[in-house]
């Protein structure tokens, strides 16, 4: 019989504490997420950043609808709420009469790539300054798991039970790759959360992003591949497997464009 | 006084910036695009930013966006751009987010569309409707200064033949009065101090697990119905003894002044009636004015749209008439047979000659 | 079979947690495992093994921010066997 360290209070030797539940910029970790999501993984990183960038007191966040929405009320930053799809163009309204926030778009695939996709296009042809961070699952969560553009061929959803087929269903859109292409993109990149490691790669793309911003080196974007085992049918354990299976190949990971110029994705961040 | 000859269009731009408007964004639609140029080369100059949406859906969440930050903001289209803008239309009055809103329209058929509101669920536009550009110069500050006192969105109804006749106009800065501090705005500077804000139209509170957005939509009616009392305009020419009074808005309201002053000096008991604002409409000064009335003849360009609203003022005291009607030129701009004192005339004269049988 | 060296210990929340599992094979040295005991929620939660790093896996694939983690200054001898 093993014995088990006491994990109910903090440890009597000497220690010092590495990891804090919370950031300093989330009020609470009480949401109402499914068992095993991803999304919440990317609110504390994308939290992180600004605090360790000292950007607290002139971040504004502009958050679209979707699962994600309901994190907004553990955010202790100015956010400004949008439409779904439309987060682009509030952020860009609003950089341009406060260039000296930090502006970023917090979206979902369903989002930002079906509803919104011209927005994020054009924000990033134009190359606004305002850094759009996606948390791609797959599916749209919120109305049950259906599929969207990025849902990949063969990925079973609510209405592609039999597998995303693209002569029925169409392609997935790879919206890194797409915004990669435009002239005024500064930095653009895709993460994921489904380990430890992934995580700290997204924790470095998303400080690579913000500084881009404040540099003024154009748009500025980072993909985060999250987990969703309920809408992909799958238990809680196997959603990083899942990701790292059925997602990733398909949405590559790594950085595609820093500092204006396009780079391999697949070499670390 | 100094005045200028300027294109509707121009004393509009011009006006907004004597309103310190800041942000502009739009999508070239006829009979609006002038407008965005204007903006396009005023706003830069004034340290300002204009930019060409993608859409009109992008126009007026760029608007949105820069508003909510506390700019002075605004954002246009014509009907049919308006109509992409509704959703938005009807979140960001929920959210009280201040904006001023130009439908140049292609004729008065937007009525509706201005007043009724195109976007779901409950909420009402403040809606402006000037005659003339003077006027409009007058009615694009006092827009911004209503959206700001109120925390709500102006939509200012103009038209092709505003947009795009030349008068002379000062376009000096009016004064309305204080408006509030808008300590509400979006800035950054309360992040991190546990009372971040957070500018939604559902009534999320920051730090709050449930939402109960009956509570907040309630609270946005009772300031709907404070704005329905506060902020009926008209104007009226002589009704007091009148026998007809015509009931009109716009620029056709332009047309219809000048016949009804016309018949006056001729002895004829007619009067007008002119909304200034479409929302909310003066329904009760339009009972008083039509009190002594035999009939009410509404003259407006369109199939019937602001007739429903005369109807609901009257409630049936007056017997009403619709003496507009579809009048377009063959490109659908509005410029139709109806923007004419002879045929103005001719059917209100109509009107007193049935009247008097 | 745990290590008896700890260098770092956590603390978890149980009441939070969903029981989602993930940090179990998030851990590098495989030092938690599901208990068999479960919250309010109804949800089985994780219990902490000797042999600890202190690495902060754990709190990063924690979709519930259920994970406080501490170094000690000095490697810590837990009680334990092999499980």
């Amino acid at each position: 019989m093993s014995h088990t360290v006491d994990t109910d209070s903090p440890p009597k030797q000497p220690a010092r504490q590495t990891g804090a539940f919370l950031p300093r910029l989330q009020r609470s970790g009480d949401h109402d997420l499914c068992p095993g999501c991803g999304e919440p993984l990317a609110l504390r990183l994308l939290l992180e950043c600004i605090e360790e960038l000292a950007m607290a007191e002139r971040a504004i966040g502009v958050v679209g609808i979707g699962c994600y929405t309901a994190l907004t009320s553990l955010i202790d930053l100015d956010l400004i709420q949008a439409l779904h799809g439309r987060a682009p163009s509030l952020a860009t309204g609003a950089k341009r009469m406060r260039p000296d926030s930090l502006i970023f778009t917090l979206q979902g695939d369903g989002d930002m790539v079906n509803e919104g996709l011209q927005e994020v296009l054009h924000t990033a042809a134009r190359g606004e300054n305002v850094t759009c961070v996606l948390v791609n699952n797959g599916v749209f969560g919120e109305t049950g798991g259906h599929m969207t553009a990025t849902t990949v061929l063969g990925q079973r959803t609510k209405n592609t039970l039999e597998g995303r087929d693209a002569d029925y269903h169409g392609h997935p859109i790879l919206i890194t790759d797409l915004i990669s292409r435009l002239g005024g993109t500064g930095y653009a990149a895709r993460g994921s959360v489904h380990d430890a490691k992934s995580v700290e790669a997204a924790r470095r793309m998303l400080r690579r992003a913000f500084e881009h911003q404040l540099r003024g080196a154009g748009f500025s974007f980072v993909e985060i591949l999250t987990m969703c085992p309920t809408g992909w049918f799958t238990p809680t354990a196997e959603g990083p497997g899942y990701l790292e299976r059925v997602l990733a190949p398909v949405h590559a990971l790594g950085e595609f464009v820093v500092d204006g110029r396009a780079c391999t994705p697949g070499e670390d961040a | 006084m100094s005045r200028d000859l300027l294109e509707g269009s121009e004393a509009i731009a011009r006006a907004a910036l004597a309103a310190d408007c800041r942000f502009f964004a739009g999508y070239p639609m006829t009979p609006f695009t002038e407008l965005l140029e204007h903006f396009a080369a005023l706003l830069p100059e004034r340290g300002g930013a204009c930019i060409n949406a993608e859409s009109e859906l992008e126009a007026i969440g760029m608007a949105w966006g820069a508003a909510a930050t506390g700019a002075r903001a605004a954002t246009g289209s014509t009907g049919q751009g308006l109509a992409l803008m509704q959703e938005s239309l009807s979140e960001l009055t929920r959210a009280e987010i201040p904006l001023v809103v130009f439908n140049l329209a292609r004729g008065q058929g937007d009525y509706f569309q201005a007043t009724r509101g195109g976007g779901h669920g409950d909420y009402r536009l403040i809606c402006l409707a000037p005659l003339d550009a003077a006027e409009a110069v007058e009615l694009t500050q006092l827009a911004f200064h209503l959206a700001d006192r109120w925390r709500h969105p102006v939509l200012v109804y103009g038209d092709y033949l505003l947009a795009h006749t030349h008068e002379a106009v000062d376009v000096a800065a009016l004064d309305f009065g204080p408006t509030p501090d808008k300590d509400w705005a979006v800035d950054g500077a309360l992040g991190g101090t546990g009372r971040a804000r957070n500018l939604n139209p559902i009534g999320m509170v920051p730090g709050q697990k449930g939402i109960d957005p009956a509570v907040f939509w309630d609270r946005l009616q009772a300031k709907t119905e404070q704005i329905a009392v506060a902020e009926p305009r008209f104007e009226a020419e002589g009704c007091e003894d009148a026998e007809l009074v015509v009931v009109a808005f716009g620029t056709l309201a332009r047309f219809a002044r000048h016949a009804v002053r016309a018949l006056r000096s001729e002895g004829r008991r007619v009067g007008l009636f002119r909304p200034i604002t479409l929302w909310p409409f003066p329904a009760r000064a339009l009972a008083a004015a039509a009190a002594g009335a035999r009939r009410v003849a509404v003259l407006e360009q369109n199939a019937g749209q602001m007739i429903d609203d005369v109807r609901l003022a009257l409630e049936g005291a007056v017997p009403v008439e619709a003496i507009g009607g579809i009048s377009t030129d063959p490109a659908g701009f509005g410029i139709g047979p109806l923007l004419d004192a002879e045929v103005v005339r001719g059917r209100i004269h109509s009107q007193l000659e049935e009247g008097s049988r | 079979m745990s290590s008896l060296l700890s260098r770092g210990t956590v603390v978890i929340d149980r009441e939070r947690c969903k029981g989602c599992d993930l940090c179990v094979p998030a851990c590098p040295p495989g030092v938690l495992r599901m208990s068999g005991a479960r919250n309010a929620r109804g949800a089985r939660t994780p219990e902490l093994l000797p042999g600890c790093t202190g690495c902060g896996a754990c709190l990063l694939v924690c979709p519930d921010f259920c994970f406080e983690v501490y170094r000690f200054d000095e490697p810590v001898l837990h009680e334990g066997a092999p499980t």
